[in-house]
């Protein structure tokens, strides 16, 4: 790589030129390596080290290797899987897709990556409609008028296709390496002592060792970085699974609205996918997961039509009290209160689709160390059910990168704490929020109980009748 | 009159920096040549004393914490000055190009950020040991080896030196130095000597006021105890007034001058409009020889430096 060899002349340019005590540049490393450049394969220092090649941590390669004050720095994608490469999109869609906020489109904008994007495959939605099983209350959310997107669907290998090409235009500043996997890190003193290397090291299945300046942690809600850092983290498994699966609509229909039902068990998601296509995620007990699995494709059709139209789990009570409610903000607010519409049904599943997963809730208690720096769901693992977890992931991007950029610019290490907290503490005052409000609504709406239905419902009803709560809402998750 | 001991507790506060070189230097007979001669004159319970602490250079919560921090002004301080002359060569290395040399480097805490941004630094300083810490600091770091050299030498042997590279320093850093000094006007004409011309000179130094006395004794001696005794002298502390005039006599115009101001309860510096603790100072080498007609050619000077800015 150019880079390699801009770290071999330097080096040995260096050496001649020192003086006085006449040490050389060698001394930091192995003695073994004592005679020998430094510049070679197995000592080289990277400036940033990004672990895990997903979504989030090939866009954070991408946004530094487009930074302007970070050209010239040594960078390197380590991913475990292989390149991901799509020239058009496949005729099935895939089950795992995430919900793009505006915020998140505008960063992969930035990036070059949304043009591929649309390109390739993404199905914007105006609407959203949030309602609950137990009772009459719902909540619609939607840009004044039904031009603005409010979000965007799109499938997860779509996102990491557009910006592995990206990455590619960046072949000059930013190296990648597939299919590598990483076995071992070894952490520096947080000062010099002696002559201990005060990089942070990488140690591949290969063998080689890498050392670097900076590693970001980006592998996800298992993260060996997290791990091996020794971060504690909170988390806890919902003893929850979320099935997913393709759904072929009756009809085709305008297909631009986001559902989402909270029944007793979990919530169900129909996110639309194009007029004919929706993608299914539904949140339930780990028995009922399995069993949806097992079921032939007609009774799990069934299942999904009768889980969002039927309207069992009502009692009279909470019946009787919301529709009260409603009468009165009726009066009080005339434009607060929305008829409820119902989701388009379900004909068929694409073939092969259904997948289940469990669920759980993770954070970080630090997502920084000294040379360490976690992003996506390596610092922040959430609940799907309010989309927002690639949205929190591309928001940790955004703020890392202005903030090394920053450093990078005042001449300093990447790797110092100073501006590292800098990053901590803006992401997680966003953050922690965030999740504090997904973990509450998932308790919130767990139960049947009918003290918890009704204040709900009450809620859910005084909230819609509340633009401003609402738009703060929407404002809040579009970051 | 202020005691000269107690005066010189006066600035220790916010000035941690030079804490650990004050008694040393200042007896350093800066004119005479050859390094002998200061090793005769230097304290010894001084040099052991520094000794200790050479170790500590680059632990950033440790007794050079507020120098760590004062990176924070004085890298920007420098890069924007010298942008504003010299036009960025390269994305990603605004300084790159230019040479700099760093006068009382101590552990490297300067010169590694000034490297990191693209300029070729020498880093001097006449102390051994925090060279050799220095040295060792920059040997793992192979991207900056290249662009970074130390020598344990004092200024004034520099510029004796017939010099190799003849063309002089696009810059000249004298940070938290010339408190330290014997002979201020022989290091500034040295400074003059190794530039080249339109070259800048940057300064961060202590001044000498009531202010800075009162706070450096009462808050870091007598309450907070964060400094040694006798580790500065108020005496050889130089107001901005008179060092503008020394370095307008020696043959530079001065740019700017700013005030900074440290916060102990942060550990963060920041500017502030007063310059009556601490300042910075950024002086251009003027063109012509300074012995010419100093009214002509200054005002010559500043239109020239005024259109190259």
């Amino acid at each position: 790589m150019l880079s390699l060899g801009r770290i071999r002349l330097a080096a040995a340019a260096g050496r001649p030129i020192l003086s006085g005590t006449g040490r050389g540049c060698a001394r930091g490393f192995s003695s073994s390596e004592l005679e020998e450049e430094p510049g070679r394969a197995e000592s080289d220092v990277y400036d940033i080290v990004i672990s895990g090649g997903g979504m989030v941590g090939t866009a954070m390669a991408c946004s530094l290797g487009f930074d302007p004050h970070l050209q010239g720095r040594k960078i390197l994608l380590l991913e475990a899987g292989p390149k991901k490469q799509m020239d058009k999109a496949p005729e099935v869609f895939s089950t795992r897709v995430s919900s793009i906020s505006p915020g998140s489109a505008t960063l992969l904008s930035g990036l070059g990556a949304w043009d591929h994007i649309v390109k390739l495959r993404c199905k914007p939605y105006q609407k959203m409609q949030v309602w609950d099983a137990c009772s009459d209350a719902l909540i619609t959310f939607d840009k004044e008028n039904l031009q603005d997107e409010m979000a965007y669907v799109v499938e997860n290998d779509v996102i990491v296709a557009a910006l592995t090409k990206q990455l590619q235009t960046l072949s000059d500043q930013v190296e990648v390496q597939y299919r590598t996997r990483v076995v071992k890190y070894t952490w520096p003193r947080p000062y010099q002592v002696a002559d201990s290397i005060p990089w942070v090291q990488v140690t591949l299945a290969s063998g080689q060792t890498l050392q670097t300046k900076l590693l970001i942690g980006a592998d996800g809600p298992n993260s060996m970085v997290r791990r091996e850092a020794g971060i504690p983290t909170v988390k806890w498994n919902y003893d929850q699974s979320a099935v997913v699966a393709v759904l072929h609509l009756s009809e085709p229909t305008e297909n631009n609205v986001a559902w989402q039902r909270f029944l007793p068990t979990g919530p169900i998601a129909m996110l639309p996918l194009s007029d004919t296509e929706s993608s299914l995620v539904w949140s339930t007990s780990h028995q009922h997961a399995e069993e949806l699995l097992q079921m032939d494709e007609e009774s799990f059709v069934d299942a999904i039509n009768s889980a969002f139209w039927s309207n069992e789990n009502q009692s009279e009570l909470v019946e009787a009290a919301g529709s009260l409610f409603r009468t009165a903000l009726t009066i009080l607010m005339p434009n607060g209160t929305s008829t409820r519409q119902l989701p388009p049904s379900v004909a068929g599943i694409g073939p092969k689709s259904r997948v289940m997963f469990p669920l759980g809730m993770g954070h970080a208690s630090e997502y920084i160390r000294h040379r360490v720096a976690l992003i996506g769901d390596a610092a922040h693992r959430v609940h799907p059910l309010a989309g927002q977890g690639a949205n929190l992931g591309f928001g940790d991007v955004a703020s890392l990168t202005q903030v090394l950029s920053q450093a990078a610019f005042n001449g300093k290490d990447l790797g110092a704490m100073q501006h590292l907290l800098e990053y901590e503490t803006d992401r997680q005052r966003h953050n922690l929020p965030m999740m504090a409000a997904i973990d509450l609504m998932k308790r919130l709406y767990s139960t049947n109980a009918a003290p918890m239905v009704l204040l709900r419902t009450l809620g859910l009803q005084a909230t819609n009748a509340l633009p401003p709560i609402k738009e703060q809402i929407i404002a809040y998750a579009s970051k | 009159m202020l005691s000269r001991r107690s005066a010189q507790l006066a600035y220790r506060l916010l000035t941690s920096t030079s804490t650990y070189r004050p008694a040393l230097q200042p007896r350093l007979p800066v004119q005479q040549s050859g390094r002998l001669i200061s090793h005769s004159t230097v304290d010894p319970a001084e040099v052991r004393k520094f000794q200790a602490l050479a170790s500590k250079w680059w632990d950033e919560r440790g007794e050079f914490g507020a120098l760590h921090a004062m990176n924070d002004l004085r890298v920007p301080f420098i890069r924007d000055n010298l942008l504003s002359v010299h036009s960025a060569r390269q994305m990603g290395s605004p300084l790159s190009g230019l040479r700099v040399l760093d006068v009382g480097c101590g552990g490297g805490l300067l010169t590694e950020p000034l490297a990191r941004l693209g300029a070729d630094v020498l880093g001097i300083d006449p102390v051994q040991d925090s060279v050799r810490i220095a040295e060792l600091h920059l040997s793992h770091d192979p991207a900056l080896c290249g662009r970074v050299r130390y020598r344990a030498c004092s200024l004034e042997e520099l510029a004796d030196e017939d010099e190799q590279e003849e063309e002089g320093f696009h810059a000249v850093v004298a940070s938290e130095v010339l408190e330290h000094l014997a002979d201020l006007e022989t290091f500034i004409q040295c400074c003059h000597h190794v530039l080249k011309p339109g070259g800048s000179l940057f300064v961060t130094t202590i001044n000498r006021t009531q202010m800075s006395y009162i706070l450096g004794i009462i808050a870091a001696e007598q309450v907070l105890r964060i400094v040694p005794r006798g580790t500065h002298d108020w005496e050889k502390f130089i107001s901005p007034v008179e060092l503008e005039t020394l370095l307008e006599s020696t043959g530079f115009s001065v740019e700017c001058i700013r005030g900074m101001l440290y916060n102990p309860v942060s550990g963060a510096w920041s500017w502030q409009q007063s310059t009556a603790i601490n300042y910075a100072l950024h002086a251009l080498k003027r063109r012509e020889e300074p012995q010419s007609d100093r009214v002509e050619s200054e005002s010559e000077d500043e239109a020239a430096s005024r259109s190259t800015a």
